[in-house]
C-alpha cells in the first residue's frame, strides 16, 4: 500500500482537505467546484514553477533567479507584443520557453563549468535579470490596453471546464512524472542528488545533469513569465517580487529534501497546492492582515515538520522493503 | 517726401529702438526645471506652464533638466541658470538635500526659487508646491465611489502593505469624512502588498466574501489594475466598480473595459501651470512666501502655504471615459 501511496504525500493531501474543510466551515462558497478550479488556476503558476524548482533542488542546487527570469521573459514578450501585436500566441510561447531556458543556461553554465555554489550564482543571476528589465522597459510598465486581446486572452482561453493555465499545468505535471519515473534523465537526477560520487562511477556527468536541470527550470519559468503577464495584464519590473521563495517553500513542504536526492513530482504539486488553498482561503475566511503572514509562515513550518518527521520513517521502510525483496 | 512723413517714420524708429530692448528686459524668464527631460508628465507639466506665459504675457519658460534622474545633473542645470540670471527657478527635484547649497547661491543672486512635485529641503527654496494633500485625497477617494453610489452601498478598501505610510494616512482622511457620505459603508480593508497577484487574489476574495459589494477602492497604482482585472475575470463589470489613484496610462485598459468608471491623480498640466504663476508671483509682483501666506496661482485659486512653507494645489484631478485618450499618452 505504502508504495503507491507514500505517506508524505498522504499526510499533505490530508492536510489539504482539512484546511479545505476549516475554511469552508467559515466560508462555505470556499468549496464551490468553481471556486475550487478558480483556486487551482490561481495556483497554476506556483505548480509549474515547483515542479522546475524540484528538478533542480533534487540535484543538489537551488535555482533563486526564478521569479525574476519569469519577470524578464514576462516584460520582453510583453515588449514583442506591444512592437508585433499580430504575431500569433504559439510563436510568443516558444519565444518566452527558448528565453527562460536560455537564462537557466546561464545558470548552468556557471555552476557545472566554474563550479560556482549555485546559491551565489542564481542570486547574481536573479539581480541580473531584474536589473535588466529596468534597462530594457525604462521602469516603465507594459499595460493592458497596449497589448493584445489574443495576447492577454490565452491563459483564460476555457477548454472542457478548465482555462488554459490551468490545463498547462496539468500537462507539464503530467509531462514531470513520466521524465523523472520513464527517462534517462529522471532517473540521473536523483543519482545526481543523493550520491554525486556513486552517480559518477555508474557514467553519469554530475555537472552536466545539473546544467540540464537549470535550463529545464529556467524554460518553465520563462513559460511562466508569459502566462503571468498575460493573466494579470501588467508587465512591470517587480512582478513576482520574492514569488521564487514561495517556489522554494512549496518544493520543502512538498517533501523535497533540500540536501538533495528525495522527493516527488506529487510533492511538489501538492506542496504548491497547499500553498495555494492557504494564499486564497486567508482572504475570504476575514482574518486580519496582520495575522496573515504570521499564519503563512506557521503553516510551512507545521508542514515541513510532519515532512521531517515522516521523512525518516519513510528512509528506514524503503531500506527493509529492499531487503525483502533481495 | 512730406515733413509729416518724415516725422511719423523717425518717432516709428526711436519708439522700434527703445520698444526693444525694453521689451527684453520685461521679459520674465522661469525655468522650469524637471527630474529628467522625456519623461511625459514633466513634457505635459511644460504644456501647463506655456499656457500661464501665455496668460501672463510677458514669460518665457526654459525648460530644461538633466537628460537622467540624477541630483547632479540637475544641479548643472541649475549653475547654467544662475549664469543665465534667469528671474525664476521651479524645480522637481531629484534629491531632497543635495541641491540645497545650488538652489542656496541661486537665492542669493536674487533668483525666486520654489520646488514642485518632488520637494527640496526648506532651507533650499521659498516654497514647496504639493500636487494635493493628505485631507483632499482621503476626501476624494471616497467621493469617487460614492458618486457611483447615489442609493449608498458597500465599499472595499484594498492597499499597499499594512505598513505603508501614504496609504494609511489617505485611509484614516478618507474615515475622518465618512459622515458626508451617508449610506456608504466600507466593510472591509484588504491588502495586496502591491504585489499584482496578491491584489489580484485580495479583490477576488472581496468580490466572493461581499456578494453585494459596489466598489472598490484602491489608493494605489499596482492595487487599483489588479483589482480592475479580478473584475473583469469575474464577470463583475458593472456591478463592482475599481475607483482610487492610478497612473492613466496604466488604467486605460480598465476604463475601456468598464471595470472601472472613474479614478484620481494629480494633472501634470495643472502642476506645471501653478508652479508658473507662483514663480510669477513671487519674482514679479512681490509676493512672500511665509508660513500662512495665500499666494494666487491664476485659474487654480490660491496656495495656502503651512509652517513649512508649503502648500497644494487642488483635489486629485478625476479621469475617465471622457478625457482617459487624451492623458494616457502623457504619463
Amino acid at each position: 500500500m505504502k508504495r503507491f501511496i507514500p505517506l508524505r504525500e498522504a499526510i499533505l493531501s490530508a492536510a489539504i482537505l482539512f484546511l479545505t474543510l476549516l475554511v469552508a466551515s467559515r466560508f462555505p462558497g470556499f468549496v464551490a467546484p468553481a471556486n475550487l478550479a478558480n483556486v487551482f488556476n490561481d495556483t497554476a503558476p506556483l505548480i509549474i514553477l515547483a515542479l522546475g524548482q524540484m528538478v533542480v533542488i533534487l540535484t543538489r542546487c537551488i535555482d533563486l533567479s526564478v521569479a525574476a527570469n519569469l519577470a524578464l521573459t514576462g516584460m520582453v514578450v510583453a515588449m514583442i507584443n506591444v512592437a508585433i501585436p499580430g504575431l500569433p500566441i504559439p510563436i510568443i510561447l516558444t519565444i518566452a520557453v527558448l528565453m527562460g531556458a536560455f537564462m537557466g543556461a546561464i545558470n548552468g553554465i556557471l555552476v557545472w563549468k566554474l563550479s560556482i555554489p549555485p546559491i551565489v550564482v542564481t542570486l547574481g543571476t536573479m539581480t541580473i535579470f531584474r536589473g535588466i528589465i529596468f534597462l530594457i522597459s525604462d521602469g516603465k510598465w507594459v499595460n493592458s490596453h497596449e497589448m493584445s486581446p489574443a495576447f492577454t486572452g490565452f491563459p483564460r482561453t476555457v477548454l472542457l471546464g478548465l482555462p488554459a493555465l490551468s490545463w498547462i499545468a496539468i500537462l507539464t505535471v503530467v509531462a514531470f512524472g513520466i521524465m523523472m519515473a520513464r527517462t534517462q534523465f529522471g532517473r540521473s537526477i536523483f543519482a545526481v542528488g543523493g550520491n554525486p560520487h556513486a552517480a559518477v562511477y555508474t557514467g553519469i556527468n554530475v555537472g552536466k545533469t545539473q546544467f540540464w536541470a537549470f535550463v529545464v527550470s529556467g524554460a518553465l519559468a520563462g513559460l511562466t513569465g508569459y502566462l503571468w503577464v498575460a493573466r494579470y495584464a501588467v508587465a512591470y519590473v517587480d512582478i513576482a517580487g520574492g514569488f521564487e521563495l514561495e517556489v522554494v517553500a512549496a518544493c520543502v513542504i512538498g517533501g523535497i529534501s533540500i540536501a538533495g536526492g528525495i522527493g516527488t513530482v506529487g510533492g511538489a504539486v501538492l506542496g504548491a497546492i497547499f500553498l495555494g488553498v492557504v494564499k486564497n482561503a486567508l482572504p475570504v475566511v476575514d482574518i486580519s492582515p496582520f495575522w496573515q503572514l504570521a499564519i503563512s509562515g506557521s503553516a510551512i513550518l507545521i508542514a515541513v515538520a510532519f515532512n521531517a518527521r515522516s521523512g525518516r520513517n519513510k528512509g528506514r521502510v524503503i531500506l527493509k522493503s529492499a531487503e525483502a525483496t533481495q | 517726401m512730406s515733413v509729416i512723413k518724415k516725422l511719423v517714420t523717425s518717432v516709428a524708429l526711436a519708439s522700434a529702438m527703445f520698444a526693444s530692448p525694453t521689451m527684453a528686459q520685461e521679459d520674465v524668464r522661469i525655468a522650469l526645471v524637471v527630474k529628467a527631460l522625456g519623461i511625459g508628465f514633466f513634457e505635459a507639466a511644460n504644456e501647463g506652464a506655456q499656457e500661464a506665459a501665455a496668460e501672463l504675457g510677458n514669460v518665457e519658460i526654459i525648460y530644461t533638466g538633466p537628460t537622467d534622474t540624477t541630483a547632479e545633473g540637475q544641479i548643472e542645470v541649475i549653475n547654467a541658470l544662475i549664469a543665465q540670471q534667469v528671474d525664476a527657478i521651479a524645480i522637481s527635484s531629484n534629491d531632497t538635500d543635495a541641491l540645497v547649497p545650488a538652489l542656496k547661491r541661486a537665492m542669493q543672486r536674487g533668483i525666486t526659487v520654489l520646488s514642485w512635485d518632488s520637494g527640496v529641503a526648506p532651507e533650499g527654496r521659498q516654497l514647496h508646491l504639493n500636487p494635493s494633500s493628505n485631507p483632499l485625497i482621503g476626501n476624494m477617494i471616497i467621493k469617487l465611489a460614492a458618486d457611483h453610489l447615489p442609493d449608498g452601498g458597500e465599499v472595499a478598501l484594498l492597499s499597499a502593505t499594512t505598513t505603508s505610510t501614504n496609504q494609511n494616512i489617505w485611509m484614516e482622511e478618507m474615515n475622518k469624512v465618512m459622515g458626508n457620505y451617508p449610506g456608504i459603508e466600507v466593510v472591509a480593508t484588504v491588502y495586496g502588498d502591491d504585489l499584482a497577484d496578491k491584489s489580484y487574489r485580495e479583490a477576488t476574495g472581496l468580490m466572493q466574501t461581499y456578494p453585494d459589494l459596489d466598489a472598490i477602492i484602491a489608493p494605489t497604482s499596482v492595487g487599483i489594475v489588479a483589482a480592475a482585472q479580478a473584475v473583469v475575470d469575474a464577470g463583475k463589470v458593472g456591478q463592482v466598480n475599481v475607483t482610487g489613484l492610478g497612473l492613466p496610462s496604466e488604467m486605460a485598459g480598465a476604463i475601456e473595459s468598464g471595470a472601472s468608471k472613474s479614478f484620481a491623480i494629480w494633472n501634470p498640466i495643472d502642476l506645471g501651470y501653478s508652479a508658473t504663476m507662483l514663480a510669477y508671483e513671487l519674482s514679479q509682483n512681490g509676493a512672500e512666501a511665509a508660513p500662512g501666506a495665500e499666494i494666487p496661482m491664476g485659474r487654480m485659486g490660491t496656495l495656502t502655504l503651512d509652517e513649512n512653507n508649503e502648500g497644494a494645489m487642488a483635489d486629485p484631478f478625476v479621469y475617465d471615459a471622457g478625457n482617459i485618450d487624451e492623458f494616457k499618452s502623457i504619463f
